[in-house]
């Protein structure tokens, strides 16, 4: 518990740092809200017009002084104003993190279903022709990019079949949980597609190594059955590591599927982040940012925690 | 994934022939055209916004004095009739009395002049107010008529009014400050939400003084691949649609059931050249790199043969045939002449494009660089995102740009602001000129049309001469819409004022 606690607080720490990196960054960027508002139409501003604009959009005063407001208004749990919505960051997050959330689940639940099965026939069948067919799918799957996966998705739905998922808003699970499912399905196979890809060949080479050692053996030589070996002894062995990947990737997930979210015009929080940025809309972007990073720490946390409840002999915590 | 897709599959097509049955039983009610876009308009304030998409949303919900018709013509809307005294300094409108705003109240002179105030207020920060400075001081001697008395005489002022940044919004929202949150215009539709990146929903406004409109409003998705957008027109998810990127409208005619508008727009490409740099500083040079590009190719390898060669004037009325201008047909050996005449031997430089904007700009940046490396000009692209290329744009920091600049049907509004010396924009276009400011000038100045059209063409030979940039062409605006939709007239502005005559089946 002490464990979960210490690294409870280097949580404000990190956020602090995320932060700052940024502030910076996005006002680092050539261009700022105006040119993003009115393009090359600008430059036909008066200094007086550019000024009162600055001043509306909060940029007329230097960046420390701009990040001092912003983090006194983040202690007293404001995230700003996005210029784009007129809502408050918090509320535009809180809108879009359920879609992300959903999509993430979603293939998180594709990639595994489908990616530690075959992974556990591949090395079953260790170099044989199952194992080899196997292995190329799942070099397709981590080689092709999930824009051409995508596209190529859409395509095939209108074309032959007359139909495309829903596109523009997000009907929420609870809403209506069919239409909810149907619309995130195709963007969820996108995703799980190199995602299940990654699961296959990590517990593929996982369950190789484990069915090597000596406990198996053991197993083997008292009488287990070849299935009871494979899904009771060796596969409890071999999850570690997939769980790290998708710990990882979940984490990733968790931050938007920018080009996922474009193809298939999800109102997703990695959609929300591109806006944001190509508007740039300061305070959009530094709240979705501390909002993925705070997320990202979460899952993180989560898949240390998953070590111990997989593997009793871990202790973490301790030296 | 096996045990998912075809049960999912199976899910979404019952999903979606539900949704086909039920607008098939209900014709008549279900008169809604669901639309889509691929970028979303950035704002509601008429007289602030300058993007494209929120030009075109904001021309459905508010209205200004005059309108542009398909050929480019000034037309009624808030006004159904105006006048210029002889002088061109004095220009009287009178209201249409059927004008009225969506919450039902009569447009009157006091709401035009209020909003003119603010338009020209420089606290408003709207970039439009360089249009009209001339404005001197606006008069209402009664509720229908609105006297705008001008400082010099100004003939284009009456087109630049024909925007929707020259929008007329009610006295009364202007002074509560709510222009910008409300949209209470006197256009034909009313906006009735907006959710920005995602999508808006307009209703048909009873009260506008246009006429009934034969849908009840419009739906606008913002899908933002033009692939996708594609798919949604074919699986009847979306009627009608408005497309960016050549490459994808070339697509839909090869659609059954799906109908392509094509129309010729204002816009130019342009590679604009910066002449205080050298060696683009030296007139040869810039002659030379004219004479060595061929537009023609550049069209047909870059832009999928959409789009025609242009000079720098782009209306019909005003434009002359490009075979009149200089070196409008490529001529390698005179390119090399005038190149070894100027004494520059071969030049690097760097030309910067902005990604996706327009969606050719590398393309056309790549036939640019080949053609020009056949005089010894060794290009350099950089491509950037928008933004950075508009600060970089701005601050005329650049050897040379690739361009899609906004065109106007009158030509003193289009290039006031670059080619006349105290343009808003002299400094990017870097090429103070006294010729071109005097002909600028008596355009401006002179009533009658055909000595304008005399005066312009004079002022286009000379920047085809001078050639501070090379204008390469002009493309299309596109719209995709089902068979089902019929009515649509597209506009050289790119206006979708023209669905008011829609209807969908």
């Amino acid at each position: 518990m002490s464990y979960v606690v210490q690294r409870l607080l280097t949580f404000p720490l990190i956020l602090l740092g995320v932060s700052i990196l940024v502030f910076v960054a996005i006002r680092l960027v050539p261009g700022d809200a105006i040119t993003a508002m009115l393009g090359t139409e600008a430059g036909l501003l008066t200094p007086v017009q550019r000024e009162t604009l600055a001043a509306y959009f909060g940029i007329d005063q230097p960046i420390w002084a701009q990040y001092l407001r912003w983090l006194t208004g983040l202690f007293q749990g404001d995230l700003g104003i996005s210029s784009i919505y007129g809502k408050p960051v918090l509320t535009v997050i809180l809108e879009r993190f359920p879609l992300t959330l959903q999509l993430s689940l979603m293939s998180m639940v594709i990639a595994l279903s489908v990616g530690v099965p075959l992974g556990v026939l591949a090395a079953s069948r260790n170099e044989r022709p199952s194992d080899l067919v196997v292995r190329v799918l799942a070099m397709l799957g981590q080689s092709t990019p999930n824009f051409v996966v995508g596209i190529l998705i859409i395509y095939v739905l209108s074309v032959f079949f007359g139909f495309v998922p829903a596109m523009g808003t997000f009907t929420p699970l609870f809403t209506d949980p069919l239409a909810s499912i149907a619309q995130l399905i195709f963007p969820a196979i996108t995703l799980g597609f190199a995602f299940a890809a990654s699961v296959t060949r990590i517990s593929r080479s996982a369950m190789l190594d484990v069915l090597s050692d000596d406990y198996v053996r053991t197993a083997r030589s008292k009488g287990a059955s070849p299935m009871s070996v494979i899904w009771h002894h060796a596969l409890p062995n071999a999850l570690i590591p997939v769980v790290t990947l998708s710990g990882v990737e979940f984490g990733y997930l968790l931050g938007g599927a920018v080009i996922v979210e474009q193809i298939f015009a999800l109102p997703g929080l990695g959609r929300l982040v591109l806006d944001a940025i190509t508007q740039r809309d300061y305070a959009l972007v530094q709240g979705t940012v501390l909002f993925i990073a705070f997320n990202f720490l979460v899952v993180n946390l989560l898949v240390d925690l998953a070590y111990v409840a997989l593997d009793p002999r871990i202790r973490i915590g301790r030296r | 994934m096996n045990q998912f897709s075809p049960k999912t599959l199976l899910a979404g097509l019952a999903v979606a022939t539900a949704l086909t049955s039920v607008s098939a039983a209900l014709p008549a009610q279900a008169a809604e055209l669901r639309m889509a876009w691929s970028q979303d308009a950035t704002g509601l304030d008429p007289h602030k916004q300058t993007a494209f998409s929120s030009l075109r949303l904001l021309e459905l919900i508010y209205e200004p004095l005059v309108r542009l018709d398909a050929d480019l013509n000034v037309v009624p809307a808030i006004a159904s009739s105006w006048e210029f005294a002889e002088d061109a300094r004095t220009l009287t409108f009178t209201i249409d009395s059927n004008a009225k705003f969506s919450d039902g109240a009569a447009v009157t002179s006091a709401d035009v002049k209020a909003s003119f105030e603010r338009l020209l207020d420089e606290a408003t920060s709207a970039a439009a107010r360089s249009n009209f400075l001339s404005i001197e001081s606006i008069d209402t001697p009664d509720d229908a008529t609105v006297v705008f008395n001008l400082s010099i005489p100004d003939v284009p002022i009456l087109v630049a009014m024909a925007t929707i940044n020259a929008a007329v919004m009610p006295a009364a929202e202007i002074e509560a400050g709510t222009v910008g949150t409300e949209a209470i215009g006197s256009g034909p539709f009313v906006l009735e939400s907006w959710e920005p990146n995602a999508r808006e929903v307009l209703s048909a406004n009873e009260n506008w003084g246009g006429g009934e409109l034969a849908i009840d409003g419009i739906t606008i998705s913002v899908l933002p691949d033009e692939m996708a957008i594609l798919a949604s027109l074919r699986a009847g998810q979306t009627d009608f649609a408005l497309l960016n990127d050549p490459l994808v409208a070339t697509l839909v005619p090869m659609e059954a059931g799906l109908e392509l508008n094509r129309v010729g727009v204002l816009n130019y490409n342009v590679l604009q050249l910066n002449p205080s740099r050298p060696p683009m500083d030296n007139l040869l040079v810039r002659q030379a790199m004219s004479c060595a590009i061929d537009r023609q190719e550049i069209i047909d390898a870059a832009l999928a043969g959409e789009g025609k060669v242009t000079g720098p004037l782009t209306m019909p009325a005003f434009a002359q045939d490009p075979a009149n201008l200089f070196c409008y047909e490529q001529d390698l050996d005179r390119a090399k002449e005038l190149m070894a005449e100027s004494g520059v031997d071969g030049f690097s430089a760097t030309v910067i494009a902005a990604t996706g904007e327009p969606p050719v700009a590398a393309s056309e940046a790549q036939v640019l660089q080949a053609q020009l490396a056949e005089i010894g000009i060794d290009l350099e692209i950089e491509m950037m995102e928008l933004n950075v290329y508009v600060d970089a744009w701005l601050a005329g920091d650049f050897d040379m740009a690739v361009a899609q600049n906004g065109g106007r049907p009158d030509p003193y509004p289009m290039y006031n602001r670059y080619f006349t010396k105290e343009g808003n924009l002299a400094h990017v276009s870097n090429f103070p000129d006294d010729e071109l400011d005097s002909l600028m000038k008596q355009g401006q100045a002179e009533t009658d049309p055909a000595k304008r059209v005399e005066i312009f063409q004079a002022f286009e030979s000379r920047l085809a001469e001078q050639s501070p940039w090379l204008w390469l062409s002009t493309g299309y605006s596109y719209t995709a819409q089902r068979e089902s939709v019929s009515g649509f007239t597209p506009s050289p502005t790119g206006t979708l004022f023209g669905l008011v005559n829609v209807s969908v089946e």
